[in-house]
């Protein structure tokens, strides 16, 4: 954690109770997202990152539950951090924090949309709650806002209901509600998934521009390694509840440590092996009531050994001198040319538990 | 996955499918139609896949949904060439259709909501052999098992329930069942879209495998360009329910020729941090309900001119390629200026 780190999530721990027994969804969890950055977290089904985001808002419902870790938020006023995870639930602070310096936006605008209120009702909802404003006010600044997302005709646009809108549009309207109480923090949870590709590009730079122009910081969670290559900063691969491997954009898409993030971007299409077989990683992620013994990925890992990979506990993450962090046993005997420089617990995070 | 020129396994030829919008109250009466396909002709070779791709409202399922017959057409023809006999898809009876339809077979997208949660494994699989009276008891059994282990599963999976397998596995209990018919053309409509990245490159190899194995026929419906370039050996761009460029895969994604296919190319996000996508593309995607007049493209075209909202274009072959494409840049004026007289008399 360095002076500018806005959010710093540590030990993260968010178990589900269901009949199946004890499913750890997040399971240690410790990212940063640094100040006007762009912090991406990968993976695929059932990795924990929707679940992780979710946690920072205290969004988990039971039979979910945060069991352990620290969420450490850093206002820009230079006030205290504030420990998310240790508030309570029906405080003032938890409430202030969300939607007031923490804001959400979702993968289906239709569903995270009211379709019985207006946009002004649902806009004007959000600054009420958070600043001392007339209506009519509110709904100037929520009119303002949709101009700023690019929604032509916004003065009639703000009279109307969802359905009477595109995807596209719906999508922009989320992301005015989720602005328009100037937020430190945006986390965006698949916002581009549901969209058309076209649409897409229009809503990443939207988000681009506007983390520009007002120094927000996002949490971006995706599956598409694409989109990360254009939006983020830094990105942490999720699997199975734990970050394998982090690093900055370059770092993780371009070389790769962990053999799980080495795998997906070979296995991906349309690169160079048209008409072949494409290189596939064998199996499918397994259920978290069933996590394999040592490396969970060790199942499916091209370079897994018996005797290393399969026993023990979950290997830690480790710092090597490429800048990358991986949790992989073997990453010096795959790539010859790095060398371990640290603990995860690197210096970057001694300063918070002083 | 080769591309020797071959006998069209289908023909379709202007085929259509508007649906009517009708006016409120209690006289409804038609008073215009969304033409989710319009004038749709492509043909499609044996042995070859063939990518049918667009954004979400462009007609390309409607389209397969139509050559299937799952839809009716407005107009148009299928012409299906199998068992050396030649059939129109669009125009055949209902009683006349049933049998063919072993030979016409579809994987869905959605491995959740395709497959009868009350239904086994084996029943799922087997219910096609059923339908048809081709098999029974021991011997659909077999069928079922040969099946089975050809798409990567287990005989004794037989028993068990859809829920108890995961999505790519599901995906794979969905293509059986579309194979045991020994089908000629496999209708893919986003096959690999709900996948997990780790199983979706699986799903495709196992779709190219079993192609070699049967000499299958794909008509792969799916937005994911990345997907459609890695197994489609042509493609087909469609926009506001018509194709607007024809052309073998490499060329398309290498050269691509109208603008809204050179648009749609540069918008899918490169894994390479470096090379920057272009985000701008204006505009929203054509409303199939109330059409731009002329080319449905042009209000969010970069390149438009003169005729582009005058005239419609039709798919015409670009000089010295094997691409069509319906754009007036690759029509010759003086066609042009014929077809706004014949257009404009209409």
């Amino acid at each position: 954690m360095t002076n500018d780190t806005v959010l710093h999530i540590e030990d993260l721990k968010t178990y589900f109770y269901t009949e199946q027994g004890e499913i750890p969804a997040v399971d240690g969890v410790t990212v940063s997202l640094e100040r006007g950055k762009v912090l991406a977290l990968v993976g695929e089904s059932g990795c924990g990152k929707s679940v992780t985001s979710y946690s920072i808002l205290r969004l988990i419902r039971p039979p979910g539950k945060i069991v352990g870790g620290k969420i450490l938020f850093t206002p820009k006023d230079g006030a205290a951090p504030i420990d998310i995870a240790a508030l309570n639930e029906k405080s003032d602070q938890l409430y202030s924090v969300r939607g007031g310096h923490i804001s959400m936006i979702f993968q289906e605008p239709m569903t995270a949309l009211s379709p019985v209120h207006t946009i002004n009702n649902q806009i004007s909802e959000a600054i009420l709650l958070h600043q001392d404003v007339t209506p009519r006010q509110a709904r100037e600044m929520a009119i303002e806002m949709l101009r700023k997302v690019g929604i032509p005709g916004a003065e009639r646009r703000i009279d109307q209901y969802p359905h009477e809108m595109s995807g596209g549009m719906r999508q922009r309207v989320v992301i005015a509600m989720a602005l328009v109480c100037n937020p430190e923090i945006l986390i965006a949870d698949e916002p581009t998934t549901a969209l058309d590709v076209t649409i897409q590009g229009q809503i990443l730079k939207l988000i681009k521009d506007l983390v520009a122009e007002r120094g927000t910081s996002v949490v971006f969670i995706t599956h598409d390694l694409g989109v990360v290559a254009q939006i983020a900063d830094d990105v942490a691969v999720m699997y199975l509840g734990r970050v394998v491997e982090k690093s900055d954009v370059r770092g993780v898409l371009k070389t790769p440590l962990h053999p799980y993030t080495m795998s997906l971007l070979q296995s991906l299409p349309g690169l160079g092996h048209r008409g072949q077989r494409l290189p596939a990683i064998r199996g499918s992620v397994p259920s978290l009531t069933d996590i394999p013994p040592g490396c969970p990925f060790h199942p499916r890992c091209p370079h897994a050994v018996r005797g290393r990979c399969d026993v023990g506990d979950r290997p830690a993450l480790r710092t090597f001198s490429n800048g990358g962090q991986a949790a992989c046993v073997r990453v010096e005997e795959i790539h010859p040319h790095v060398h371990e420089v640290g603990h995860s617990n690197d210096p970057r995070v001694a300063p918070v538990a002083a | 996955m080769t591309t020797s020129p071959q006998t069209p396994l289908l023909q379709v030829r202007n085929l259509c499918k508007h649906f009517p919008i009708m006016s409120k109250g209690f006289a409804r009466r038609p008073i215009g139609a969304v033409k989710a396909v319009d004038d749709v002709n492509f043909d499609l070779m044996r042995g070859e896949t063939l990518g049918l791709v667009g954004e979400s409202g462009s007609g390309k399922t409607t389209c397969a949904r139509t050559i299937l017959r799952a839809l009716s057409p407005t107009s148009g023809q299928a012409l299906f060439h199998v068992d050396g006999q030649t059939v129109d898809l669009a125009q055949i009876s209902e009683k006349d259709l049933k049998p063919l339809r072993q030979k016409m077979q579809m994987v869905f997208q959605d491995p959740f909501s395709s497959l009868n949660p009350r239904m086994t494994v084996g029943d799922i699989v087997g219910e096609p052999l059923l339908i048809h009276k081709l098999a029974r008891g021991k011997e659909l059994q077999d069928r079922v098992d040969e099946m089975l282990l050809k798409v990567g599963l287990r005989p004794e999976h037989r028993q068990r329930y859809p829920h108890a397998f995961s999505g790519g596995q599901r995906q794979r209990i969905g293509i059986a069942r579309a194979l045991i018919m020994k089908p000629a053309l496999v209708v893919a409509d986003e096959a690999v879209s709900a996948l997990d990245v780790s199983v979706q490159a699986q799903v495709i190899n196992l779709l190219a495998d079993l192609q070699d194995e049967f000499n299958l026929t794909y008509l792969f419906v799916a937005h994911d360009l990345s997907v459609v370039r890695h197994i489609c050996d042509r493609v087909a761009v469609m926009y506001a329910g018509k194709i607007v460029e024809l052309a073998d895969s490499e060329e398309l994604f290498e050269n691509p020729r109208h603008p809204y296919s050179q648009a749609l190319l540069s918008a899918v996000p490169s894994i390479d941090p470096d090379i920057k996508m272009n985000f701008d593309i204006g505009g929203e995607v054509a409303d199939a309900g109330k059409l731009p007049p002329g080319c449905p493209f042009h209000p969010r075209c970069p390149h438009r001119f003169e005729p582009c909202d005058k005239v419609v274009p039709w798919l015409e072959v670009v000089e010295a390629s094997n691409t069509s494409a319906a754009c007036h840049l690759y029509i010759p004026p003086e066609k042009i200026e014929a077809a706004a007289l014949a257009q404009g008399s209409k």
